[in-house]
Order: structure tokens, then C-alpha cells, then sequence
């Protein structure tokens, strides 16, 4: 099975975040950036299923500056076969365009099946996946927390909303990771080596124009520090009230 | 361009979500700025066009009925074609929640109409040209303000953002035919497990209650379960500690790789205040905390809080609760 993962570089969350001079951007000093949570997982699914069908070719692809060649190795060094680099000076804001950008580069991959991660961890639009799916006309099925195949049939769980739904699709397929499908192995001493000789193309990204901007970024505002009411099941009562009278919640 | 915008009005189970009135609610607001008319889309199996009075209520000019037998069930591609199809009429802009189901659509109907989208709004404001969102990312540490200048404009508004508002109007009823064959899409579900379908969901819950692995272990979380009925309106979440241990599904964890909530009240239980839970959670507004650590992080964000064993607090403010709602 041949399977491509499309994955970002975002900073490490654990962070307070800082915004940038131009107000657009996060001041990246000091930052660590990894692979995006959902797009991890995505890896490990697809570094499984090659592993358990014991043949294919597992290809990552990142759009961005030069610095994704760092996210692309790493998912290398956890066992992608090649990677592909798209790339444009920033990852814009508008996910239409990269995604007519993926799906220009995925369109003659001949790929049995495609992955995503649900959403992007920094950006968060959550729409890269079903879009890159409708611009190469492929069904798509976004949020999968299980993945199985029967022949050329993928048998997916998606969770829903307090629900859970069991589908299936033939493939070729685009898929959208949820977090619970597998979690990201560490890349091994050997892996890490490895990785530094496997193939890692770089390629313009053909991105669409960009209609949808960033305007500006701002921290939100800090909760006030709350107060502790007190001690053990008494002041269950005094929580009650304020509840009622203060929060007005009750 | 048309002033006109198309709402989608969720279902689910043959009935109207709140994330339907909240996106006619979030459309009025714009085709108000722009004089346009709102017209909610509503599909399902036959009879769902029932609640079309529902919608005219809280703002929709006309509702624009979409049924069909496969429409009973989740059915993404089909229900995507046909709001692209719709559209092409001519609409300046498409809402819908940021729910699951919304999710599912609006990048689908965006990609379709070769646009982008500004996903999980939880402020928009409109002008005659361009709607400008205030987007939550980075986990929700980075408000980022985004500017759609593609026209139509297609956005999902996060649940709880735009609460429901009646504005009648008059809600006039269009039949709909479904673009192309819905019993015909690609992705077949074989299997649905609605949960408890009477229990509220945590994207529209007013009220919700979390627990964590100070809870100890999966049966006590029927104390959480006893605490959400006391309250009525009220759904429960869990952290990743819990729904890694099976303890909870994992639709039910909330926080950066889970679900993000920001309901009236959250009360958190056992729960110590990851950074990552509280990246799901911290636009709550209020928040309430039990604890046995005085230095748990959850109170560094937690409006009221009460140190002291879950376990024994927990059937106190069921009954405490049950004394106030009874009064
Ligand atoms: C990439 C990544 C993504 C993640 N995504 C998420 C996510 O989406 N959501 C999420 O929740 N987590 C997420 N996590 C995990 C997160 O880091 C924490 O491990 C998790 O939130 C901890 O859950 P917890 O608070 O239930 O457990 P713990 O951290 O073990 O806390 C239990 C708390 O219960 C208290 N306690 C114990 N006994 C009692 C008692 N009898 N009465 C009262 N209090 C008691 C303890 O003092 C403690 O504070 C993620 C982690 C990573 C690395
Ligand atoms: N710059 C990028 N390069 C490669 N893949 C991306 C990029 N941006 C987004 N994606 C993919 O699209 C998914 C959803 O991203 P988003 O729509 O931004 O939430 C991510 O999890 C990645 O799989």
C-alpha cells in the first residue's frame, strides 16, 4: 500500500507564547517545533499498516520554509520511506490554498490511501484534510480513531458527539486522524541515522491565491486568579451559594 | 454578490441541535449588517421539516427542507454537495456550528465552491465585502483575527460562542432536492451507537462535569454522572488520563488533543490542570475545581475552589445542588 502523510511543523505548546513585533506572527526565539500531535499520530497509523502488511511505501510531505526538512527527517527517522518538501516562504493562513497545493502534489502519486492529521495543533482550521480530498475527488473520512482493512476496503471508527460510527470506504481514500488510532513511536538510534540518507525532494509549492488573512494576533485574557473557598465537604454549601448568587450559574 | 446567507440547521435523530439555532443566530447577525434574508438548510429523513417554525423563530427567513431516508443517518458527502449545489443560487456566505457535524462540512461545501473557510469563529463581525473572525489556536493561547475576503464567505462558529435568539421571521418552507443520489455516497456507516441519545452533548451542555484520575476508578464516576443529573442540563467530560485507561470513551476527553469546550459552569473533579487539559477548557466561564492538592495548577485557573477528596465532596454537592434547583 502506498500512503502519503501530510504534516506540519508547529512550535511546542508548553510554552507561554510571545506575538512578534508585526503583531502576526509568534516570536519563535527560543521556541522548540515538532510534528504536529494529530500528524504524529498519523505517522505511527501509517508506519503500522506498512509494518503489518510488510510491504508499501510510507512518503511524508510538509509545505513550508526550509526548516520542515528538520519535521521531515524526524518522521523519517520513526520510518517514512521518503519525504517531499513544498516549498513557499511561510505556510499561509489559508488552508484552501495549501490545500490546492497538497493536492497538486498527491494528484499523480498514485497513493492508495492519504493522511491527515483532524487539525493542525497551532493553527487549528481543521479543514486542510476534506479539502485536499475534494479538490483530487476522493472520499474522505475525517477523525478516525481505528483503521482496518479488508482487501481494498478501509473499516474506520470515527467518534462523534457522546457517539461513535463504524464506516467504510474503498480505497483510494483521504483520512483525518484523531488522537486514540496510536501514539507516535520514539525514532531509534539506527532510525535516526538511516534517516539521514533516505531521499528528501523539494519542490515550489503550487499554492492558490490567498484569500483568507491574518490580521493580527493577540494573548488572550488572563483568567483572574480565583479563590480557594476552603476545606472538605463543609463549604459544599458556601460553594452552592456563590454559585447561585455571585456566578449566577445555578 | 448576494446579501443573502444560508444556515445550517444540525440535526441529529430526527431532531434540531442547538448548533442549529446557533448558526441561524450567528447568519442573522450578518445578513442583518448586510440587508440580506437568512435561509437555514435542514436536512433528514421525511418529517424533519417539522422543525422548520423552530428556525423561523430564531431568524430564519425561509428553510430550505432537504428530505430523504438517507439523510436519517450521518451522510457528509451527500449533505456537502447538496449546500454546494445550493450555493451556486447565489449566497454571500454559508454558517454552521463547529460541531462534529459542521466540521465534517464546511470545508468539504468550502472546497467546493473553491473558497476558504474560517473554521471555529468565536466572535465574527461582517461587512458588506468581508467577514472578520476572531479564531482561537495554539491550543488556545493565540487569539488569531482572520479576514475572509473570498466571497462566498464560508465560517463555522464555535458551539456556545453565538447563543440561540428568537427573532421571529417568517420561516417560509422549501422543498429541496438533494444533489445527486444520497443512498449513493462512498463512505458507507455500518454501524452507529447513538451513546444515550437523551443525554446532553458536551458542545451544547450549559453545564459540564469533568472527571480525572483522582476520581480512582471508573465505577465513581457515577458520582460525576449523579452530579450532572442533579443539575439537568448538564454533560460529562473526562481528561486524557481517564479515556487513556478506558474509563471513558474517548468523545469524551476534553483539552488539546480532545474537545474544546466553554461552557457557563465546568466543574473539574480529580483533574490536576494539565496544560493540555487546559487547553480545552479555559474558556469556561466559571470554573470550579475539587482537589486534594492545594497545589494542583487547575486552581491557578479555577474561579472557586475546594480542596479535599472528590470522592466524599462529590455526593455532598449532589445534594446541595438538588436543595438549590428544587427551591
Ligand atoms: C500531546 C499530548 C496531548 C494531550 N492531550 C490531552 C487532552 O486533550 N486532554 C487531557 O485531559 N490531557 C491531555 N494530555 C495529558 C495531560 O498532560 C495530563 O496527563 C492529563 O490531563 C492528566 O489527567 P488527570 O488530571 O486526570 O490526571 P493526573 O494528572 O494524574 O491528576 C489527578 C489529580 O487528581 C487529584 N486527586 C487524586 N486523588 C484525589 C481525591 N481523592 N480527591 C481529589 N483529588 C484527587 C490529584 O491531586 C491530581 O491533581 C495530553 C498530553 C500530551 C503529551
Ligand atoms: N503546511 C502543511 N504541510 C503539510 N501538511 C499540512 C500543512 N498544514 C496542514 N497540513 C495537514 O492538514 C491537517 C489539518 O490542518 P488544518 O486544516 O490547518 O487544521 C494537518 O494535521 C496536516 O496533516
Amino acid at each position: 500500500m502506498k500512503i502519503a502523510v501530510c504534516i506540519k511543523r508547529v512550535p511546542d505548546m508548553d510554552v507561554r507564547f510571545k506575538i512578534a513585533p508585526s503583531g502576526k506572527a509568534v516570536d519563535e526565539a527560543g521556541l522548540k517545533f515538532e510534528i504536529s500531535d494529530f500528524d504524529g499520530y498519523a505517522v505511527e497509523a501509517a508506519l503500522q499498516i506498512k509494518e503489518k502488511l510488510n510491504a508499501g511505501e510510507v512518503v511524508v510531505i510538509s509545505l513550508g520554509p526550509d526548516v520542515v526538512q528538520e519535521t521531515l527527517r524526524k518522521a523519517m527517522s520513526m520510518g517514512a520511506d521518503r519525504a517531499v518538501q513544498l516549498k513557499a516562504d511561510t505556510v499561509p493562513a489559508d488552508s484552501y490554498a495549501i490545500a490546492t497545493a497538497l493536492a497538486a502534489e498527491l494528484k499523480d502519486g498514485a497513493y492508495d490511501l492519504i493522511m491527515f492529521g483532524r487539525m493542525s495543533i497551532d493553527t487549528a482550521h481543521g479543514a486542510t484534510g476534506a479539502m485536499t480530498a475534494e479538490l483530487l475527488g476522493l472520499p474522505v473520512v475525517n477523525a478516525i480513531s481505528k483503521l482496518e482493512f479488508d482487501g481494498r476496503t478501509a473499516k474506520m471508527r470515527r467518534e462523534l458527539e457522546g457517539a461513535y460510527e463504524l464506516v467504510e470506504c474503498a480505497l483510494p481514500a483521504v483520512v483525518t486522524i484523531d488522537e486514540g488510532i496510536a501514539r507516535p513511536r520514539y525514532p531509534s538510534l539506527k532510525g535516526i541515522m538511516a534517516a539521514k540518507k533516505k531521499p528528501l525532494e523539494t519542490r515550489s509549492a503550487q499554492l492558490a491565491e490567498q484569500r483568507l488573512a491574518l490580521d493580527a494576533m493577540a494573548l488572550p485574557p488572563e483568567r483572574s486568579a480565583g479563590r480557594i473557598i476552603g476545606e472538605g465537604s463543609a463549604v459544599v454549601p458556601e460553594l452552592v451559594r456563590l454559585l447561585k448568587e455571585e456566578a449566577k450559574v445555578l | 454578490m448576494s446579501n443573502n446567507v444560508l444556515a445550517f440547521a444540525e440535526s441529529r435523530g430526527g431532531d434540531l441541535r442547538r448548533a442549529a439555532l446557533e448558526a441561524v443566530t450567528a447568519a442573522r447577525a450578518v445578513a442583518d449588517v448586510r440587508g440580506g434574508a437568512v435561509h437555514a438548510i435542514l436536512f433528514g429523513a421525511p418529517g424533519i421539516g417539522a422543525h422548520a417554525a423552530r428556525l423561523g423563530a430564531h431568524g430564519a427567513d425561509s428553510v430550505i427542507v432537504v428530505e430523504h431516508a438517507a439523510f436519517a443517518q450521518n451522510n457528509p458527502e451527500a449533505v456537502a454537495a447538496t449546500v454546494a449545489a445550493r450555493m451556486g443560487s447565489g449566497y454571500g456566505a454559508f454558517i454552521c456550528a463547529a460541531s462534529a457535524t459542521g466540521k465534517d462540512i464546511a470545508p468539504r461545501v468550502a472546497a467546493k465552491l473553491k473558497v476558504p473557510v474560517a473554521s471555529d469563529a468565536v466572535a465574527m463581525t461582517a461587512s458588506a465585502s468581508s467577514i472578520t473572525v476572531t479564531h482561537p489556536g495554539y491550543t488556545g493561547k493565540i487569539l488569531q483575527t482572520l479576514t475572509l475576503t473570498a466571497s462566498p464567505a464560508v465560517v463555522s462558529v464555535r458551539p456556545g460562542a453565538f447563543l440561540p435568539k428568537e427573532n421571529a421571521k417568517a420561516g417560509a418552507v422549501e422543498a429541496y432536492a438533494p444533489a445527486g443520489d444520497p443512498s449513493a455516497s462512498r463512505v458507507r456507516i455500518t454501524e452507529t451507537a447513538a451513546g444515550n441519545t437523551a443525554k446532553l452533548d458536551l458542545g451544547e451542555a450549559p453545564v459540564i462535569i469533568s472527571g480525572g484520575r483522582g476520581l480512582k476508578e471508573a465505577g465513581n464516576f457515577k458520582l460525576v454522572e449523579e452530579l450532572a443529573a442533579a443539575f439537568g442540563n448538564a454533560a460529562v467530560g473526562a481528561t486524557r488520563a481517564v479515556t487513556d485507561d478506558g474509563w471513558r470513551p474517548h468523545s469524551d476527553q476534553i483539552g488539546q488533543t480532545g474537545r474544546l469546550v466553554s461552557p457557563d459552569l465546568y466543574i473539574a473533579c480529580g483533574i490536576s490542570g494539565a496544560i493540555q487539559h487546559l487547553a480545552g477548557m479555559r474558556t469556561s466561564k466559571t470554573i470550579v475545581a475539587i482537589n486534594k492538592d492545594k497545589e494542583a495548577p487547575i486552581f491557578k485557573i479555577a474561579d472557586y475552589g475546594i480542596i479535599g477528596d472528590v470522592l466524599e465532596i462529590l455526593p455532598v454537592l449532589t445534594a446541595e445542588v438538588k436543595k438549590a434547583k428544587a427551591h
